[in-house]
């Protein structure tokens, strides 16, 4: 069975977000990135189901050559082998119709990608992909089993959970629960370095969207302390000053 | 510029999200002036559909078809399209919900169009059409531009008033046309978390975290959620040791919430449970740390023992609800 993993590099979880004078860019200066926590889920989850059902596990990542050391990293946790479209991942769009233009040639049984990346949380790279590459997709799956030529899932929707059936191929979106992540070990570092690494030019893609100006959300003005003693205090001020309840 | 906007429901019923969005879209259409179509998929009453009036929307086209009463995201975004395309449309608007997400991405490929995964405004501009949207799980903000001749706009729950005046609107049935790729996937069973309101969408949230000492302890903040009407949220490590379920964290690697109020309970404040919450209206923070970094990010602190102040904070409530 053909695995393939989408990865993204985000800023590590307890990073503080600045962005560069002019507002145009994320400050990147200094920051250590990470493989994008959902989509080291993703990849765990094809691993346990390679261990079982047979097969290789590939990863994509869309990028530019300072990516590579979170795709070693995701070869180290036991990927056989990693494809890099070497370009900058713009919006949502752009980066699944690139993983869709190689992953249509390879024949990929399953395709997994993480619910959303923690920097931009748009979500749609699962769904974008099944579209662009005529796929079934089910996102914010929390469980995923592959029987014979079926695969069931559990999704989040509103107000509670899905169970869904699918015959592959089919792309899917991994939320926690999926599986835990795993912490390469020695041997997994070492083989690492010489799995295969492909790098692949983008193809030509219309630009549907971008992001022209950041910023930081406005900081609360002063904490009203209220004595322990006097909870009364913060319910009056709640209703009076808030107009919160 | 004509604007649709999917009206989804649950069970047959809006909720405010749905209010929310079409209230957003016909904003829109007064702006650059063009009329306000709802789409409805599935068994809702004709009442409730000319009620969508309410919030500015002129028509609705009302898809019926049985095998589209459970939620399909495929074959719900082959309807929205087929709207769209009937009505001319420009801008679609779809409220972020969990449902929501699962469509806009679908509806953006099918009409090659750029989406704005999660604005929380109006557009800035529009031309070049610029929306703001959270970046970095809560801790950025991003303007979008959308280049493309039809946008996508995913709503963010929580994060545009609900307006209303008088107005009924006229229903239209539609019958788009399903593939059997809409239906590649099936709904095999639904497991509802029955009478808690969603967390994205509600107006009050009480949180707690590692303070509470143990799951045994969460009684009281139960309580206290549903004298307020709130949700309950908790905090990364809680969920982590299994004290809550998953789907109660919120934070940059859980859900991202903005309501009204946020009281949180025993949570420190670190930078990623703030990047979920930061957007919340009130911040409400009882820890009996003083230090602790969650106070910088609150309107009301109240620094003491939880086991103490919670109770209270119950009795007051009560007192309150019952002079209100």
């Amino acid at each position: 069975m053909k695995f393939l993993v989408c990865i993204t590099q985000v800023p590590d979880t307890t990073t503080k977000i600045t962005f560069t004078p002019d507002k145009k860019a994320f400050n990147a200066a200094g920051v250590q990135f990470i493989i994008n926590p959902y989509d080291e889920i993703a990849l765990t989850r094809a691993l346990e189901l390679k261990e079982t059902l047979g097969g290789t596990v590939t990863v994509i990542n869309v990028g530019q050559a300072v990516t590579e050391a979170n795709i070693r990293k995701a070869l180290a946790i036991g990927a056989d082998d990693a494809i890099r479209i070497n370009t900058e991942p713009t919006d949502a769009y752009y980066v699944a119709f690139q993983i869709a233009e190689v992953a249509k040639k390879n024949g990929y049984d399953v395709i997994l990608t993480g619910k959303e990346s923690i920097d931009y949380n748009g979500g749609q790279v699962p769904m974008m992909l099944g579209e662009l590459m005529g796929l079934p997709s089910v996102s914010v799956a929390t469980k995923l089993d592959i029987n014979g030529t079926v695969a069931t899932l559990e999704r989040e929707i509103d107000g509670g959970k899905e169970v869904v059936e699918t015959k592959l191929p089919f792309v899917a979106g991994a939320q926690k629960g999926m599986a835990e992540p795993r912490i390469p070990n020695m041997r997994g570092i070492m083989t690492a370095r010489t799995k295969p690494l492909t790098v692949v030019e983008p193809a030509a893609c219309d630009l549907l969207s971008s992001s022209v100006l950041f910023d930081s959300p406005a900081a609360k003005g002063e904490c009203k302390m209220i004595d322990p003693n006097n909870v009364g205090e913060l319910v009056n001020l709640l209703h009076t000053e808030a107009k919160a309840i | 510029m004509s604007v649709l906007i999917f009206a989804e429901n649950w069970d047959g019923k809006f909720k405010k999200s749905t209010y929310e969005a079409i209230s957003y879209g016909a904003e829109l259409a007064k702006q650059a002036g063009g009329s306000v179509t709802a789409v409805v998929v599935g068994n809702v009453s004709d009442e409730d559909m000319k009620a969508l009036g309410k919030y500015g929307a002129q028509k609705v086209l009302s898809v019926k078809n049985d095998k589209l009463n459970a939620m399909n995201p495929s074959a719900y975004a082959s309807a929205i399209a087929q709207a769209s395309q009937k009505e001319s449309a420009k801008i679609i608007v779809i409220s972020y919900t969990y449902s929501g997400r699962s469509v806009a991405g679908r509806v953006a490929v099918r009409m090659k169009a750029g989406l704005v995964a999660g604005a929380t405004a109006l557009p800035s501009s529009t031309s070049p059409f610029t929306i703001r949207k959270k970046c970095f799980s809560g801790k950025g903000l991003t303007d979008v531009v959308v280049s493309s001749d039809v946008k996508v706009v995913g709503l963010t729950p929580n994060s545009y008033k609900v307006n209303t005046a008088d107005g009924s609107a006229s229903i239209e049935s539609f019958t788009p046309t399903f593939s059997d790729a809409d239906f590649a996937s099936t709904s095999k069973e639904t497991k509802k978390t029955s009478g808690k309101i969603p967390l994205t969408e509600a107006d009050i949230v009480v949180s707690a975290g590692r303070g509470l000492k143990g799951p045994e302890n969460w009684g009281m903040v139960e309580q206290l959620a549903e004298l307020l009407g709130a949700a309950t949220a908790c905090s990364k490590p809680v969920a982590d040791v299994g004290w809550r379920p998953h789907h109660e964290h919120v934070g940059q690697t859980g859900i991202t919430i903005g309501p009204n109020l946020y009281i949180a309970i025993g949570i420190s404040g670190a930078i990623q449970h703030l990047a979920g919450v930061s957007s919340s209206k009130v911040i409400v923070v009882i820890n009996n740390d003083k230090e602790a970094p969650f106070f910088k990010a609150a309107n009301y602190g109240i620094c003491g023992d939880a086991f103490e102040v919670v109770p209270k904070l119950i009795e007051e409530v009560k007192k309150f609800k019952s002079a209100h």
